[in-house]
């Protein structure tokens, strides 16, 4: 048997979270995601938490569990080696009910950054062309899932709720060093703020739990040195 | 009355993202409602690629795409919709580039393009193996940049009509626990997939096809076709994960146990990238002749390509076998079954997205266009939610022009209290029924009884069961209360338009006494033209769908056997 603790919290009844234990069947092919629907359909329905793609690839079950910020569908009961599982919500984050948080703030800093392409010049007939070396630039940012996992484990969005964050500076990075975008100066601008890049203090928590393997920290530095030269110039 | 927007759609993935965006663009007023935020679509999941004849790789044309889409459909596709998809894909692929789709390239920096099964040429363009996220990531990027409007994590539970117009829609807000309702002048439905009737689907765990179901309860509009049922042949054993069609694009293997490359005693000039129906059944015919492993699965076999291709082309591919299955695919081969992957039916449209209610259309994988007929070949599906969300967009905007002013009050008003009166109901419910238990039966009796090969028996069987499961419905009991993310009261809502669609598909499948496309009757195991080249179109009644047969749209391509 594996015992989960979980972290349970419904605003409208509750002054203040508190943990709950289920005992589920030592399965170890199990994800945590599927422990949760097990206890929801056995022991507890009034357990909430997000879920869509069960595959890794959604972002919807970013959340803490055993001391980290993990997707839950990815991570299979057996990779944890422990007895005890604890599950909470992703931390520094409002609660909505029990493992589900708001994520506005998030999309917020998300949209601030202007996520799209832009380029005013007139589109061809067809592809703009991107050779082969300038599309790797982007590579691994563009494979970010927007789940938050990494934001919710940076100690400096936890400090200064206007800090636009490591998911969305990934994403602004994603956006300037893609060759076909021309509002380089715009979006340094937009990340060279009082709550940008600078405030990034290269704790390297988030590229720790990105479960896509990403690193905002490179992408931050990049800006920064983008920064740098345009203050320079 | 709510609140009111000229156009809703319902649906945040592909389709209603582009749906939504072409309304705007029409200067229309216009909000999506989506049961999750957009990004967790399951668009996102779609992974091998999209498909148009640009022409990167070798020589096309747009007259061989739509050859080959009705072809593969097994001539049920209505071909005047293919016409349109294949006519406009290449310019829905340089549309989605210009607002910044990360492609993969060529070497000379064009949109990179892969052969997929059923395709003369390569034809699928991908962005690695993410295509699907690359996609859906910049649809979502370009409406935060044209400022839509998007009330999410909301479930779609009504389409309200008055005589034969849309009214608006009711829904449950999620987060709050409210029932609510919206008056529109038009409704889009853009809700995707039903794949989660099915025990082993690659589909989202959220695509339980509620927002096909729903609309055809309580608005009376029509679906079509859904006895074809897509099962993709690649799908992780296990979970059931997708392995994508591009990873025999890029050149892997299929193996039984005794290490064969099987394809070649089914279709040995095209091997592995035959369409997806002869695939799956080659593999479930090895399965079932005691060929597979532990009589459940074969190998997709990618060590031959290496580690650096599988590195560049199927990065994601290996990340879930590692992940999921514990393995390395550049090491070891991947034990994978057919699962449940897509739906070719959906709510009745014709080529320009309108249903038979004035001013609601539907789009993407929730309607049936067709475009896809009995089988859709890969790359297909990506290109259909763009092409018709756009024209269902821009259709619905037509409408607005020449609607009649009509006043919905009274209708919105009447079902917003029915349905608040049904929801009352099921959560005061005092049964003695566990829903999850006619969830896990419903699950795997159709992937018995309506799965890769079908017959009357199995058929019949499954009629009766789904009677069963209807009545005990009726006596389930709510484990929950909480007003807040009630996922129980979510799911077995669900459940209800879970079990009419499988109702609508099991009677389909028992009236279509042939094999076409997907649909393989053991029984009556080849396509009967005479009978068959025809739609099925069903009705809801309280009793159960009420079925008919509806002509196909036959122009350029005359039906001939089905070889590859
Ligand atoms: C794993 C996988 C891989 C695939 N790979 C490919 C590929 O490589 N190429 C290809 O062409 N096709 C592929 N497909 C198929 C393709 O991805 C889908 O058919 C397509 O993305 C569907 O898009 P959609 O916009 O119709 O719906 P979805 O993306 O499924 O979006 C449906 C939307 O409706 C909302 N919704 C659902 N029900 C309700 C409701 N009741 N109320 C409110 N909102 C609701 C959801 O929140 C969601 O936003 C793949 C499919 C799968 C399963
Ligand atoms: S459910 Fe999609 S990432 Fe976990």
């Amino acid at each position: 048997m594996i015992t989960f603790k979980i972290e349970r919290f419904d605003p409208d009844v509750d002054r203040e979270p508190r943990f709950q234990t289920y005992s589920v069947a030592d399965n170890k092919e199990m994800s945590v995601l599927e422990a949760l629907f097990y206890i929801l359909e056995n022991l507890d329905g009034s357990l909430s938490f997000r879920y869509s793609c069960r595959g890794a690839v959604c972002g919807s079950c970013a959340m803490h569990i055993n001391g980290r910020n993990r997707l839950a569908c990815q991570t299979l009961i057996k990779t944890l080696n422990s007895k005890t599982i604890t599950v909470s919500p992703l931390p520094h984050q409002k609660i909505i009910k029990d493992l589900v948080v708001d994520m506005d703030n998030f999309f917020e800093k998300y949209e601030k950054i202007k996520p799209y392409l832009i380029n005013h010049s007139v589109e061809p007939e067809k592809e703009r062309l991107q050779s082969i070396k300038e599309r790797e630039k982007i590579d691994e940012m563009v494979n970010c899932i927007l789940c938050g996992a990494c934001y919710s484990a940076c100690t400096m969005s936890a400090l200064d709720g206007k800090f636009l964050g490591p998911a969305a500076l990934t994403k602004a990075y994603r956006f300037y060093a893609d060759s076909r975008d021309t509002a380089k100066k715009e979006r340094a601008e937009i990340v060279d703020s009082e709550h940008g890049i600078f405030r990034c203090h290269t704790l390297f928590n988030c590229s720790e739990v990105c479960p896509k393997k990403i690193v905002p920290t490179y992408s931050i530095q990049k800006l920064k040195g983008a920064v740098a030269k345009k203050r320079l110039s | 009355m709510g609140v009111h927007h000229q156009i809703i759609v319902v649906g945040s993935g592909l389709s209603g993202l582009r749906a939504a965006l072409e309304a705007k663009k029409n200067g229309l007023d216009v909000a999506i409602i989506s049961r999750v935020q957009p990004v967790r679509s399951h668009s996102i999941a779609a992974q091998g690629g999209i498909n148009a004849a640009l022409g990167n790789a070798s020589e096309d044309s747009t007259n061989s795409h739509a050859f080959d889409t009705v072809k593969g459909s097994d001539f049920l596709a209505d071909q005047d919709a293919v016409e349109v998809m294949t006519q406009e894909a290449p310019g829905i692929v340089y549309e989605m580039e210009h607002w910044g789709t990360p492609f993969s390239r060529t070497k000379d920096g064009k949109i990179a393009q892969r052969p997929f099964g059923g395709a003369a040429f390569p034809r699928t363009c991908y962005a690695t193996d993410i295509t699907g996220h690359a996609l859906l990531h910049t649809m979502c990027e370009r409406s935060v940049y044209e400022g839509i409007k998007v009330y999410e994590e909301s479930l779609l539970l009504s389409v309200v009509r008055s005589d034969n117009s849309v009214c608006g829609i009711i829904t449950l807000n999620i987060k709050t626990g409210e029932i609510e309702s919206f008056s529109a002048d038009s409704v889009i439905i853009a809700t995707g997939g039903y794949g989660r009737i099915y025990g082993n689907s690659t589909n989202a765990i959220i695509n339980t096809g509620s927002g096909m179901a729903f609309p055809y309860m309580t608005a009376s509009v029509p679906l079509k076709d859904l006895e074809f049922v897509q099962f993709h042949p690649t799908t992780l054993y296990g979970t059931n994960i997708l392995m994508t069609e591009g990873a025999r694009g890029e050149g892997g293997y299929l193996r039984n146990k005794n290490g064969d490359r099987f394809m070649k005693n089914y279709t040995p000039n095209v091997m592995e990238l035959a369409p997806r129906d002869i695939v799956a059944r080659s593999i479930q015919t090895e399965i079932n002749e005691g060929r597979g492993f532990d009589n459940a699965y074969v190998h997709l076999d990618l060590t031959h390509l290496g580690r650096e291709k599988i590195a560049e082309r199927l990065p994601g591919i290996r990340d879930i076998c590692i992940y999921f299955a514990g393995l390395d695919p550049v090491e070891k081969p991947i034990p994978i079954q057919p699962g449940q992957h897509y739906s070719m039916g959906g709510i009745a449209c014709n080529k320009d997205c309108e249903t038979e209610v004035s001013g609601l259309y539907a789009a993407g994988e929730s309607a049936c266009v067709s475009v896809h007929g009995g089988n859709r070949l890969g790359g297909n599906s990506l290109l259909d939610t763009i092409v018709f969300g756009k024209r269902a967009g821009h259709y619905a905007a037509i409408y607005l022009k020449s609607k009649p002013k009509k006043d919905c009050t009274t209708a919105i008003d009447a079902e917003l209290k029915r349905v608040k009166a049904k929801v009352n109901a099921l959560e005061n419910s005092t049964g003695k029924e566990n829903p999850s238990k006619i969830r896990s039966e419903l699950k795997a009796m159709m992937v018995t009884n309506a799965g890769v090969f079908r017959d009357k028996a199995k058929l019949e069987a499954g009629v009766v069961k789904i009677k069963e499961l209807k009545e005990r419905y009726k006596t389930i009991h709510l484990l929950s209360k909480s007003k807040k993310f009630n996922l129980d009261l979510l799911r077995n809502l669900e459940l209800e338009g879970k079990l009419v669609l499988a109702e609508v598909i099991l009677k389909g499948a028992l009236m279509r006494e042939e094999s076409r496309g997907s649909h393989f009757r053991t029984d009556f195991p080849t396509r009967d033209d005479a009978k068959f080249l025809k739609h099925t179109i069903a009705y809801h009644t309280e009793d159960g769908p009420k079925l008919e047969y509806r002509d196909v749209n036959i122009s350029k391509f005359t039906p001939e056997a089905r070889k590859y």
